[in-house]
């Protein structure tokens, strides 16, 4: 069996495991400078005065800065722009500048000695701040203008998606159903807390950065333009991260602080930030409000669907722009046929944490709403919702499907087959029907269980490129370099397999290097699901150009073609004379300049690959729950969970498990137990994991996984679909149906996270049922 | 309030058995002992993820009991024998349940690794023929935010099942 | 409105989510190696001094300076203080007992006539803060959810404190008088905590959003059973707003009562009414607490029921 398609155990473990992760806050620099940031108390004010002769003239401390020592810094630029929307009024400055728009907003600097030293100084910052009025629910911020946005509206933009005559088609419906219903405010939490370290050499003048990750090309670019050094003299360092989803890795305010003031004070300068300032200061996401109205003929087909939703996305915008309204509103229809579409996404601006992308963003709002959307409707039309699925789903002749609508600036092209009959497979694997039977069976025993499930598509493989290079040295030692980053997810282990397998050895025999923006000079990063598939495809063409450089020095060497060599366990050999040939290292010490430059090659063994990519490629699948509903406490239990998932082609099964068990659990988290609350002075009320509640082991039940590779995707040479978000699409929506059925309720949950409290709320609701809308 | 000046005058000797080695340091009062670990003795495989006591990331044996040293100054353990994540692979060998968690994928991100690593040991030596629902539940008292627990789980119990 | 930093000069109080700090202010450290030199040291520090024993609750309080001792007083080693004795018929709990010796006590005393006690252990956070936090420590820090505060509460424990002049005896009723109030005083030190009479069939019943999370009501019950009916009963609620209180109105109305599930249903929902009075008053009142209080009195009133009867088993869950 090949090395593709195998479980090989991950390059990365040992490391891990013997506590030698390369974590930012295991760099410690001699003389280095601890960080620590001074943030706002309040939700929205105006900053009179910002007093820091206190805290300087702490022992050990060496130095205090506010936004005046950064007038010449710009604010921090959006990554992810989505044309059409001019967000630049919303942008946020490294340090508070002249008002804060949320509690945990960076105001002040401290630079100290020792990290203890730092919080005691940074106490003694001395905030003068005029309060203002705040703003804590979108809809009714909108059509604010704040003095701090000096003119501007609340409401930052609208995203626009649509189709076809949705009017018309509302019109003509034979039903029409209006659910409304919202997303909690929450995010990924990485366990890991942010952190960064820097140092100016000043003889090199080279800046090297731990602790980057993400995006660390794209991150260096625009740091050299707001601190004005040159590209090539920033160094981001190769880095462990104790998981990203989305949240980690993006330019926050603290990423310009520690760069700038490492340049400015001539020494290192670490930041790690604590769990409480992670939970206020960086990114939150998913807090959505929708009104959905579904559009059905008379077979319950349906003929259209619009969307209207309400975004608060925080006090400022940030690299994220619009992108999470954007994949909201073009990812919304999912797997169905669907003639005309129109989704509104307003984003709001307001005095919470500020808002980016969360593992599957905007798909997991979207799946959710449009999946609970459905188990209404099949309630309204009095059909059973896995027949309303099945009558709706995008069918064998209707795929490859082109959704009239663009994402990220490319053709919406659903590449899968049959979702249809994956329904049918996924059904089977689950058993869904029996977890039906037995939820029917124990509800008229008394007890409140239920079962739901919510199909989803998601996206993977974001173009438009990545990079990788593959190089043998006359030691025979192989390594590869790619544009993305590590995270935790396994990344290296799949780039080796990938070598590995081209050039027949073992992939703990590659040495994987990334997010090393010295070795590799530009890479499009890690996030969308697109490292695998876009990166991995980069390696793959990189390592058949080493190979088929190899074939060809080889052949001239023994005089054969080229043709007629194979690749066996590292050696170039003739096909059928194993002895007739070359090692890897005989091969790259062959590959000497002079010779090289006479074949009209670079010296060295070397191979580069960049894969330009289109289109993106569209995994899917089903998630399935069965929960039980405490009726003394209203706490939710998920008894049973599956995920039906097309991959097109695992290049590690047993990676690809992890990425949806794993996905799944912060999936759960979402819909039952996690949720950002503030009080109505803004504060904010989750500053601990007390508060901020994580699923534990106790709280998830044994996740099946069901991984199909009926569908290869079409537009790279790996096949792969990626995996990295699928887990967690279709968690709000499965669970969400699966109290309803166990509440039966007639309307919907109204809005995720189930928290008991809520559900209490809901069961009240159901022992007195009202008039049905 | 107490400031960093007075802190010269309330520096604490104290002697630490870790991973079998004796070492005598002075320390301020304040400083943990998961800081004491990472910055003092290098031995940086103990993680700390929230400095509240409530992930469980900074797990380490105290006395061969499993607790937080996020939650321990360092001055409270004088004279106690402390056990990291260090000292679980032999001469460098990956101990049996290192290696079954990197067979049964129980690490992705790696930085709860060491907690749980930890406070598995502690559970595999008080509790050597757990159950499944047993570990599930013992494995509760730490944090993991990428596997969803699965990997640690199977891991665990393939250890228990033997 | 104005804003304007408010320099913490050892008092409490924060300046809300952005300045969460989590490393400790300075302190001085201090080992007595007797009760009376811990007592002692007290005095000397005129109140500015905290007691530390196990650490569980009052470390995360200081890392996040809620709490601003200039000293702390570590009596973790203090001798003689941490056991678990029978009395007559009663069991003394020393104040430095981890939650972890009476949840693997192996005394039969403790597991028969006090079994109540390790099996309310394993709702306590999770081992490795069971293997640290102590008994005392519980019921100084007197959280309202505390399962030892719930505990003493229930079974009229006394407790006893030394002081610079005397050692005194408080009992549980008068301990505890708001969240994370007590009747001791600055200058005392909590050293043991007397069970008077065996809890033969007690309950304790809590709900917390995930196992070990601090709870947000518990309830708990003790009843005797004479030809088939109450003869006596004990009923206590706590978490929230409040501290552990006896229920007498639930008491009542389960004396001379056959337990059966009308009877626990009516002593929660008695219990309900006066959760809902106590938390209106400490302006937490709400709808879904009341109603866990109800539901979980009545679960533990039957659960203590059916070991009376002899036909239940001690749930952890």
């Amino acid at each position: 069996m090949g090395v593709i398609g195998r479980s090989v155990r991950r390059l990365e473990d040992e490391r891990l495991l013997l506590g030698r992760g390369r974590f930012c806050d295991n760099v410690d620099l001699p003389g280095q400078l601890w960080m620590r940031v001074v943030r706002s108390p309040v939700a929205h004010a105006r900053i009179r005065r910002v007093g820091t002769v206190a805290a300087v003239a702490q022992p050990g401390v060496a130095r205090v800065v506010t936004a005046d020592d950064f007038e010449t810094v710009p604010r921090i630029p959006v990554r992810q722009v989505v044309p059409g929307h001019d967000l630049s009024p919303y942008l946020q400055p490294a340090l508070a500048c002249g008002f804060v728009r949320y509690v945990g907003e960076p105001v002040a600097a401290v630079l100290a000695e020792d990290p203890y030293v730092a919080e005691d100084a940074a106490e003694l910052v001395d905030l003068d701040l005029a309060e203002l009025p705040v703003a804590l629910d979108a809809q009714s911020a909108a059509e604010q203008r704040p003095e701090s946005w000096r003119g501007s509206r609340c409401h930052a933009t609208t995203v626009e998606i649509g189709y076809g005559d949705v009017d018309r088609a509302f019109a003509a419906a034979a039903h029409v159903v209006a659910v409304d219903v919202a997303v909690g405010r929450h995010g990924g939490t990485p366990l890991e807390p942010r952190g960064l370290v820097a140092e100016h050499d000043p003889v090199s003048k080279r800046l090297t950065i731990w602790g980057a990750t993400k995006v660390p090309h794209w991150n260096r670019r625009v740091l050299a333009g707001m601190l004005g050094v040159a590209e090539h003299r920033i160094h981001m360092r190769e880095t462990d991260a104790g998981g990203g989803f989305g949240v980690r890795g993006e330019i926050y305010p603290e990423d310009v602080l520690v760069p700038y003031l490492a340049l400015l004070t001539g020494r290192p300068v670490k930041w790690i930030e604590d769990r409480a300032e992670h939970l206020v200061a960086a990114n939150h996401s998913r807090q959505q409000t929708h009104r959905i109205e579904l559009a059905f003929d008379r077979d319950c087909r349906l003929v259209g669907l619009r969307d209207e939703v309400w975004q608060d996305n925080g006090g400022y915008i940030r690299t994220h722009g619009a992108a999470v309204g954007m994949l909201t509103a073009t990812m919304l229809p999912g797997p169905y046929r669907l003639p005309a579409y129109r989704t509104s996404v307003h984003v709001v601006t307001t005095n919470k944490t500020p808002c980016g992308t969360y593992r599957a963003p905007g798909r997991y709002e979207g799946t959710f709403v449009r999946e609970h959307a459905l188990d209404v409707s099949a309630t309204r039309l009095g059909i059973d919702p896995v027949e309303l699925r099945r009558r709706n789903l995008l069918d064998d002749a209707e795929l490859p499907h082109r959704r009239p609508v663009v994402i990220y600036e490319t053709p919406l092209v659903l590449d899968g087959k049959d979702y249809v009959a994956h329904f049918d497979k996924a059904l089977a694997a689950a058993g869904y029907q029996a977890w039906r039977d037995e939820a029917r069976a124990a509800r008229a025993a008394g007890r409140l269980v239920g079962a739901g499930c919510a199909f989803f598509v998601e996206k993977a493989g974001l173009g438009p490129y990545d990079n990788a290079v593959v190089d043998v040295d006359s030691t025979g030692a192989v390594r590869v370099a790619m544009g993305g980053t590590n995270v935790g997810q396994g990344i290296e282990t799949v780039m080796a397999q990938i070598v590995a397998e081209a050039l027949d050895i073992e992939p703990a025999a590659v040495t994987v290097v990334l997010s090393d923006t010295d070795l590799l000079a530009d890479g499009t990063g890690t996030w969308a699901s697109r490292s695998t598939v876009v990166g991995g495809s980069a390696v793959k063409l990189a390592v058949d150009e080493v190979v088929r450089k190899a074939k060809l020095v080889t052949g001239e060497l023994i005089e054969v073609s080229p043709d007629d060599l194979v690749v066996e366990q590292g050696r170039f050999v003739v096909a059928g004379s194993p002895d007739e040939g070359f090692s890897l290292a005989e091969v790259a010490r062959a590959c000497d300049a002079v010779s090289n430059v006479r074949r009209g090659l670079e010296p060295g063994l070397v191979g580069r690959g960049t894969f330009v990519v289109d289109v993106m490629t569209y995994p899917y699948g089903v998630h399935f729950a069965q929960v039980e509903v405490d009726a003394a406490t209203a706490h939710v239990r998920v008894l049973r969970y599956c995920i039906a998932y097309e991959i097109g082609r695992a290049i590690n099964p047993m990676l690809v498990r992890g990425q949806l068990v794993g996905g799944a659990a912060q999936g759960i988290g979402g819909a039952l137990l996690e949720e950002f609350r503030y009080d109505k002075r803004g504060q904010p009320l989750c500053t601990t994991f007390a508060d901020y509640t994580w699923p534990r082991a106790a709280d998830l039940p044994e996740i099946q996984v069901a991984v199909f590779e009926d569908a290869p995707a079409p537009d790279n040479p790996l096949g792969a679909r990626g995996a990295g978000e699928g887990g967690t699409t279709g968690c709000g929506g499965a669970i969400a149906n699966a109290v309803r059925d166990a509440l039966q309720l007639a309307d919907g949950v109204g809005a995720l996270p189930l928290r008991p409290d809520r559900v209490w709320e809901l069961l009240q609701r159901a022992s007195r049922p009202g008039p049905v809308e | 309030m107490t400031t960093s000046s007075d802190l010269a005058e309330t520096a604490v000797s104290v002697v630490l058995e870790v991973n079998g080695e004796r070492h005598q340091l002075t320390v301020h009062p304040r400083r943990t002992l998961a800081d004491l670990l990472r910055h003092d003795l290098g031995l940086v495989g103990t993680q700390v993820g929230c400095e509240q006591g409530t992930c469980g990331t900074c797990t380490v044996l105290v006395d061969g009991e499993p607790a937080r040293s996020c939650l321990i100054f360092a001055v409270q353990v004088d004279g106690e024998r402390v056990e990291t994540v260090e000292s679980l692979a032999a001469g460098g060998e990956l101990s049996a349940l290192q290696r079954v968690f990197s067979e049964l994928h129980a690490v992705q991100c790696g930085f709860c690794t060491p907690g749980f690593l930890v406070l598995a040991t502690a559970l595999l030596r008080n509790e050597p023929r757990a159950d499944r629902q047993r570990i599930r539940a013992e494995l509760s008292a730490n944090l993991c935010r990428c596997t969803g627990y699965a990997g640690i789980v199977d891991a665990v119990e393939s250890l228990t099942r033997s | 409105m104005n804003y304007r930093t408010r320099t913490q000069l050892g008092g409490h109080g924060r300046d809300g989510g952005g300045r969460e700090p989590v490393k400790s202010p300075p302190f001085a450290y201090l080992r007595p190696r007797t009760v009376g030199e811990a007592v002692t040291l007290l005095v000397a520090n005129a109140g500015t001094a905290k007691i530390l024993a196990g650490g569980q609750s009052l470390v995360p309080l200081m890392h996040r300076r809620l709490v601003r001792p200039r000293a702390l007083i570590d009596v973790i080693r203090l001798p003689d203080l941490r056991h678990l004795t029978k009395d007559g018929d009663g069991l003394r709990v020393g104040a430095l007992t981890r939650h972890r010796d009476v949840e693997v006590s192996s005394d039969p005393w403790v597991t028969g006539s006090f079994g109540i006690l390790p099996a309310a252990a394993t709702w306590i956070g999770s081992h490795p803060i069971r293997t640290r936090g102590t008994f005392g420590g519980s019921l100084v820090h007197a959280d309202p959810g505390s399962e030892w505060c719930l505990l003493a509460v229930l079974l009229d424990a006394e407790i006893v404190v030394t002081g610079p002049d005397r050692t005194r005896v408080i009992a549980a009723a008068d301990f505890f008088l708001g969240p994370h109030r007590t009747a001791m005083s600055w200058d005392e030190l909590l050293v043991e905590v007397r069970f008077p009479s065996p809890a033969l069939h007690a309950a304790l019943q809590e709900f917390a959003a995930r196992p070990g999370d601090p709870a947000v009501v518990t309830a708990a019950a003790a009843v005797e059973l004479t030809d088939g009916r109450v003869s006596s009963a004990r009923v206590a609620v706590g978490g929230g707003a409040s501290p552990p209180v006896r229920v007498p109105e639930a008491e009542d109305i389960l004396l001379g009562a056959v337990p059966t599930g009308a009877a626990c249903a009516a002593a929660g929902a008695r219990v309900a009414t006066a959760v809902g009075a106590l938390h209106a008053v400490a302006g937490d009142g709400d709808g879904y607490r009341r109603e866990l209080a109800r539901s979980l009195t009545a679960r533990a009133v039957a659960q203590a029921a059916a070991s009376a009867l002899g036909n239940g088993h001690r749930e952890e869950a």
